[in-house]
Order: structure tokens, then sequence, then C-alpha cells
């Protein structure tokens, strides 16, 4: 996947403004805010691993990671690195990458579930590409806290798949004062639903599979020719539609059931777009043309209720998605009453006790998930110069008794609470 | 012809006999977690009939000749799950007509061939609670299920004397609340007083069976909600009471006192804010553990610490699936969550099993690894609290149920392509009709 053109959308400063004294006042303002939220603020840390999952080879025994200015600055054996003085030391049995949530609606969906907090569905239309997550995402709710506290730095949010275009998902950090602050990818998919979660009732469309196809593929083509001329007032439709038919944004489509795997595949091939499978529960039964067309899953969370549409899914399907060479990774997914939101180191867990080694399963929620959403170039494993984000363990990670004793985003360590 | 009779009824019980003795099976080399007791790690257990006769350090166990061996070198035995509150078997209780039904049983609604029973046994539960849901003060009659192989619901009763065994399940908080709802409450306070009255009502039944005495002339006509409640006042049928908030959970308190039935706690989210009061009273809980706070209002406050807190206090915990709020196949994890948020792991696998067979008036048959008790146990392939720890084997009564080496009973345990023939998910224990509710 092209992350540079994912980046395109972006909030990137502008590079051409100059900058004044006042928004270098306002910006040093804002940091300190951000800063006096912090457990504690230290510019530079090191830290003791007796091992460390870096994600690039194997693990190391008795490693550093050293932080500074919210990177990266060296990884390696105890032996290969000296701590400069003035670092805080911290250490942990096990040192991972920050955890990634490859799929969520944490943010959009509060724990409250009440109407208030539930601003991951809009139901007045099924096709809303134009609706951006970082409108609605709240870096203060508590599932938010909550998913930091087991590691998890990175979440992939956004609307619900629970409409056949329910609008577009963010990528973002785990931290931070504002959306602003925390967004990392402003727009990083539009979120399709093909099957019974997003058929209608009541005469409305779409009311089979047949017509969601035929809905999408009617989208696709309207979009085809948006922008050809230009007197063509704007729409914030069809423009998202545009972009994804020019390969800037893939569409996330949610399909369980097998045969809805398979439209996915079918529509991508017919407008040469990019895709990235969800949910997938029936992945197993179509291996080979998921692994022919090249695109990768975001498996369903592996303690998911089987059901309906979800009735055949496996805690192996992770594991048979790996061996036939597909990219996979994990997701808390959605859920509309208890649990609020699933936590993907639980989800990691239940793949490696079912199927995948130890390290391919970390790389459901590290490295290969940051692969999938196009991010891999700054999170996902520990390698000098990228985001210093990281997460600490008493123990194996995946031991249901071990806990989560840190977390650290952009070199900040956000939580210390033992979980 | 006495004679001859004599000597069918003597034929019958030899033919019973035999039929149940079967042969003696030894499990040895196990690691046994027999939880009255401590670990043992070599050990030996045999079982015969259905029963465990007998248990221990492999040195000291005599294994009678003739004996089955099985080698069980690797492996951890302990007894099979106690699950104090399930919805598994598809049942519903109460209808929408009334808040308060005790006549109504979740007996007559449960599909025995559900594949939510083959999966509970797959999680290694070996005992259920099925219960009706909380959307009502009361949804009706509960029932204790052995997860034995069977066909319909008969085949899984447990019986004390001629009764069926089972408790009643109650509600509080927002579940059975219904704003402009008929004649369901609208207000906490309107909970406790309809519960009330209706404990009243049975009270003045009993007292007019009480002095009928043997004339029957002077029964009371027959009422199956008055005589379920009935049970209730004469402490042979327990209450099983959902409730969240802290002040539900002293209003159960309170109405336990009034009337002296016997209760469990369910749920219990806010027990870390009352828990000495808990403890005080002497009331078991029954908690749960879920993967994030919320979901409802009235559990924004729920912590992973409930069983620790409960613990320190020296209250009675036990654990519960709530399928399909969590699933029956892992509920194991339960327990390994609440030891990561400090529960002692003793007492956590004490609840798994044994709380729970003392919450079901269960524990001189079920509930540990001890002689005469139920041959109810798994077989692990590692520490229970481990997530790398599979269930191999499910035993009860002296029967396998669950075999992973089994490619069916591996489908249940796993998932997959027909793994689920379930006619209706019942995603909530609540079934009410609003969802999430008001705090």
């Amino acid at each position: 996947m092209n992350n540079e053109k994912l980046i395109v959308n972006s909030f990137k400063p502008r590079t051409n403004a100059k900058l004044s004294v006042k928004h270098i006042a306002v910006c040093l303002l804002t940091l300190l805010t951000i800063h006096f939220s912090l457990l504690t603020v230290f510019p530079q840390i090191a830290i003791k691993g007796e091992t460390v999952w870096t994600m690039n080879g194997d693990a190391i025994k008795n490693g550093v990671v050293l932080i500074n200015n919210g990177k990266i600055e060296s990884v390696g054996a105890a032996t290969a690195i000296v701590i400069p003085s003035g670092y805080k030391i911290l250490s942990a049995k096990v040192v991972t990458p920050g955890l990634i949530d490859a799929h969520t609606v944490v943010g959009l969906a509060g724990y409250l579930n009440q109407p208030h907090d539930q601003m991951q569905l809009e139901t007045s239309s099924p096709i809303q590409p134009e609706l951006r997550a970082f409108d609605a995402y709240d870096p203060d709710e508590k599932l938010v806290e909550w998913l930091r506290g087991f590691g998890v730095t990175t979440i992939h949010t956004g609307h619900a798949p629970a409409a056949l275009v329910s609008g577009q998902t963010m990528i973002a950090k785990t931290f931070g004062k504002t959306v602003d602050d925390a967004v990392f990818v402003p727009t990083a998919m539009i979120a399709v639903t093909l099957g019974d979660a997003a058929l209608m009732q009541g005469g409305k469309s779409p009311g089979t599979r047949a017509k969601q196809a035929s809905m999408l593929r009617a989208e696709l083509i309207k979009a085809s020719a948006y922008g050809a001329k230009p007197d063509v007032p704007r729409d914030l439709k069809t423009e998202m539609f545009a972009k994804v038919l020019k390969r800037e944004i893939p569409l996330l489509i949610t399909a369980h059931r097998s045969q809805d795997i398979i439209t996915a595949l079918r529509i991508a091939k017919e407008f040469n777009i990019r895709i990235v499978l969800d949910g997938a529960s029936e992945a197993h039964l179509v291996l080979n043309e998921i692994k022919s067309s090249g695109f990768p899953v975001i498996v369903h969370s592996t303690m998911a209720r089987a059901g309906g549409e979800t009735e055949s899914l496996s805690l192996e399907t992770a594991s048979k998605l790996k061996a036939a060479g597909i990219t996979v990774a994990l997701q808390s997914g959605y859920e509309t009453y208890v649990p609020k939101t699933r936590v993907v180191l639980f989800e990691a867990a239940m793949v490696a006790a079912n199927g995948l080694s130890f390290r391919d399963a970390l790389a459901t929620i590290t490295i290969d998930a940051a692969k999938i959403l196009g991010i891999d170039n700054r999170v996902g494993s520990i390698a000098v110069g990228k985001d210093a984000d990281l997460a600490m363990f008493d123990g194996d990670p995946f031991e249901f008794t071990s806990h989560c004793i840190g977390t650290i985003v952009n070199g900040n360590l956000v939580s210390d609470a033992k979980r | 012809m006495k004679k001859v009779i004599a000597g069918i009824l003597a034929l019958l019980a030899f033919c019973g006999i035999s039929s149940a003795q079967e042969s003696t099976v030894a499990f040895v080399n196990a690691r046994i977690i027999p939880i009255i007791g401590v670990p043992i790690e070599n050990g030996t257990l045999v079982l015969r009939g259905g029963k465990i006769t007998a248990v221990g350090d492999s040195r000291n166990v005599q294994i009678p000749s003739g004996s089955i061996k099985i080698d069980a070198k690797g492996r951890t035995i302990m007894p099979g799950l106690v699950d104090s509150h399930s919805h598994i078997g598809e049942g519903a209780g109460a209808d929408g007509s009334s808040p308060i039904q005790p006549d109504v049983r979740i007996l007559d609604a449960i599909n025995a061939r559900s594949s939510s029973i083959q999966r509970a046994q797959s999680g290694g539960i070996t005992t259920v609670n099925v219960m009706p849901g909380s959307g009502h003060l009361d949804s009706g009659q509960t029932l204790y299920l052995k997860l034995r192989d069977g066909n319909i619901i008969d085949d899984l009763l447990i019986y004390d004397g001629n009764r069926i065994a089972g408790g009643i399940k109650f509600a509080n908080g927002t579940n059975s609340i219904r704003q402009g709802g008929g004649n369901f409450p609208g207000t906490r306070a309107k909970s406790v007083s309809l519960v009330r009255e209706q404990f009243i009502k049975a009270q003045e039944y009993r007292e007019k069976l009480f002095k009928a005495g043997d004339d029957k002339s002077k029964f009371p006509a027959r009422d199956l909600a008055m005589e379920s409640l009935v049970e209730v006042l004469d402490k042979k049928r327990v209450v099983h009471f959902h409730t969240h908030r802290h002040d539900d959970i002293l209003s159960v308190l309170r109405l336990q006192k009034e009337f002296g039935f016997r209760v469990v706690l369910h749920h219990v989210s806010e027990a870390w804010k009352v828990a000495d009061e808990i403890a005080k009273a002497g009331v078991p809980s029954s908690i749960i553990m879920i993967d994030s706070p919320g979901g409802k209002l009235e559990t924004m406050d729920v912590s992973m610490t409930n069983g620790a807190a409960l613990e320190k206090a020296g209250a009675f915990v036990g654990f519960h699936t709530d399928d399909s709020i969590t699933d029956s196949r892992w509920f194991l994890r339960s327990a390994a969550m609440a030891v990561r948020f400090g529960m002692s792991r003793e007492k956590a696998l004490y609840g798994m099993t044994m709380a729970n067979a003392k919450m079901l008036d269960l524990d001189s048959r079920i509930g540990s690894l001890e002689v005469g008790k139920d041959a109810d146990f798994v077989i692990l392939s590692g520490d229970p609290l481990s997530v790398y720890t599979h269930i191999l084997e499910t035993w009860v009564e002296g029967k396998k149920v669950f075999d992973r080496s089994d490619p069916k009973d591996y489908l249940i345990a796993v998932g997959g392509y027909g793994a689920t023939n379930d006619r209706s998910v019942h995603i909530d224990c609540f079934d009410g009709d609003i969802e999430g509710g008001q705090r």
C-alpha cells in the first residue's frame, strides 16, 4: 500500500506560510498544556527490556531502547548501547512496539452507550462517504484511555461497519488533548459494508446484497466522470469516490460471508481500486481468491460472537490467512453493547494460542497492522527514526495474568498504571 | 406370583447397577487441582459409576485391578467448571405482560440440542445455571443443568429428591425499568415496592397453606406464581439477583433481610464500592469479567478489581459467563483476568468451581475433586490460568462429553464453517426494550 498517497490528505503544516511570533507562542502554549496532562515529562528515556521485540529480525535479549525528542534514537543489546547521562531509565520484562488497533470505532463511540456518545453511525442515508471521522473523534473518551492502558498507541477508527458506506475512517495516536494533537492520518479509508449489517428494512435500499453491489458500483461509475468538466459544482460525496478511483484512498470493505468477500474483490477488480478486507469471518473458505487479489485482511476480533453472518468465524482465521501468505491484522471491532470495546492485546493473545507463533501474533497488532494502514514508515516496529511508541509488560504480553506497566506515545510516558 | 415379581425386580436392580458401574477408570501422573486441598503434582484420579472413588498423590492411591489406566502426564485435571449465570440454550422466560412472573420456567423453553450447550462443554463447563433475562423484576425460574450429552432437556436435569433443581431470577436497576411501560416500574423505589408487594402476598399464601395443614379442603386455590415464591420464602429456591449499582446492591440486601430468602448477587458491577457491606451481609456474589467498562450507564463504574475487592473484604465470590456476554468457551479466562487485577489464584479457581456449586446448593455433589462426588472434571494441556492452555477433555459423571482430538468437537471449540446451529443468538442477558437505559 502506498503510504505517500494516504498521507496526501493529512493536516500538513503549510510550509510556505511564515511563522509569526503569535503563532509560535500559541504553539508553545499548546505544547505546555499537553505536557501538563502527561504523567511526567522526560524528553529522553532509556528503556531496558529483558526481551525487546523490535519486529525487525529476532527479539533482543537484554536490550535497550533510547528515546530522544519523541523518536527512537537507538535500539540494540545492552552491551552495545551506552545510556547517556540524564536519560530517565525505565525497565520491563518485555518491550514491544506500541500496539496498533487496525479497526475500531472508539473515540466516535463512547463507553456510556448513550445517544450523545454514539457518533459512529449516521442513519439518514446509506451512502455518506463525506462524513469525516475527525469531525467526531473525542480524544478524551474513556475508552481511548482504556486502550492506552493496555499498550495501544495507534488506532484506526471511524464510522461503523453498519451501513453500505457509513463514512470515513482516521488514524489517531491514543494520546492528545485535541483531535488535532491525536490525529495521524485524517482520512485513512472509506468504510463500506456488504452483507446483513448494512441491509435496510421497510422497502428502503439497499434491501438485498445484489442491491448493495449495484448501489456501490453506481457511485463509483458516477465518480469516474467527476472533475472532468471544470464547471461542475463541488460534491462532497462524489469527491470521495473520485479519490478512491484515483487510488488515493482505499475502501475498507467489511464483508463476513464468503459471497460478500468475493463481491468486494469483484468490485475492486472492476474499478481497479485499492481495498482492505475487514471482518472476513468466512475468509478461511476463500483463501486462494483473497491471496491472488493481493489485498490484506483486517480480521474480526478473535473473541467476537459467532452468529448470523459471523456464524463461521474461527479462532484460526488469522493463522490460516497468514499461512496462505496474506497480510493480516487484528481489530477490536465494533460492539453495540458489552463490552463496548475489545482490546487487541487480548485478541492477539487468543490467536497466539490458536495457530500463530508469538511473533506472528504480535505482528497482527504491530508491524503488519502498520503495513495495512500504510503507516509502517512511522510506527509498528522499534527502529531508529520511528515514532517512540512503545508498550512495556511485566511478563509474556499475551498471558492473561501479565500486566502492561507502561505505554509510551511519541516519546511520552502516557500510562504507567499496572493493567 | 410375588416371587416372580420379586425376581423381576431383583433382575432390574441388577441391570441398573451393572450399567451404572461400567468400568473403573484411573488417570495417573496428572497434575491435579482438587480445589478442596492443595494441588497434587503427581496425582491419580479414579472414577467408577460416574463418581470419584479415589483422588490423591500417585504414591498413595491404590488403583483397583482391572481398571483402565490413562496416563495423564503433562496434563492438569481440575473439577468441571460451574457457571452460575448463563443464557445458553436459546431460551427466554417472562414475556412483556408484567414485570413479575415467578410462574414462568426457563425449563419449558430450552433447546437441548443448541450448539451453545456444546460450546459450554468445550469450555469445560459441566454444571450451569441457565437463567431467563433481566428485563423484568422477576423473569421466572432458573434451571441448574448438568451438561451431559442429551437429546432433550430432561437428559440434563438435576434432581433434588423429586424437585427439579433451579433458582429464580430477579433484577433491579434500569433493565427492568420502563418509562411508560404499563405495569412496569418507572423508578427504583417503585421496583422495590412491587417486589415487596409480591412477597407479602406470598407470605399470606404461605400462611393459608400452613393453617390448612393436611386439610386439602382448606388449601388456597393453586397459584403458580405464589407456589414459586413460597419456595423462595421456604429457602428452597435461591434468588439470583441481577444488580449493578452500589445502591441497587444495597436494595437487594434490604429485601433479603425483610423476607429472609437466600440470595446470590449477580454481576455486582459496583461491588468494589460496597464490598464490606456485602461481606457483612454474608451474601455471595457472582461476578463477570468484561473487557471494557460501560456499554450502559449503570455499569460505567464497573471495575476489573471487583474480585480482589470482595476477596479482601472476606466476601464469597464466584464467576459467571452470562453467555453470550462472555463466551462459555473461554470461561477460565475470567478467573485469570481477576488474578490479573489482584485476586488470589486460589480464590479465583475456587470461584470457578466450588463457590458456584455452593451458590447452586450443589456443593455436596460437585465443585471439587473429592471421593464420593460426581466425576465431573476437565483435562487441561497446562495451567488453568494460561492463555496457551487448551481444554482437552470435559467429563460429566464419568462420561467424556468433549474431546478436542475429535474433529467435530474441535470445530465447536475453535469455530469455523458449521460450528453453530443456533436459531437465535442471545446477544445479552437483557430482554427489555431499552438498550443502555438510564443511570
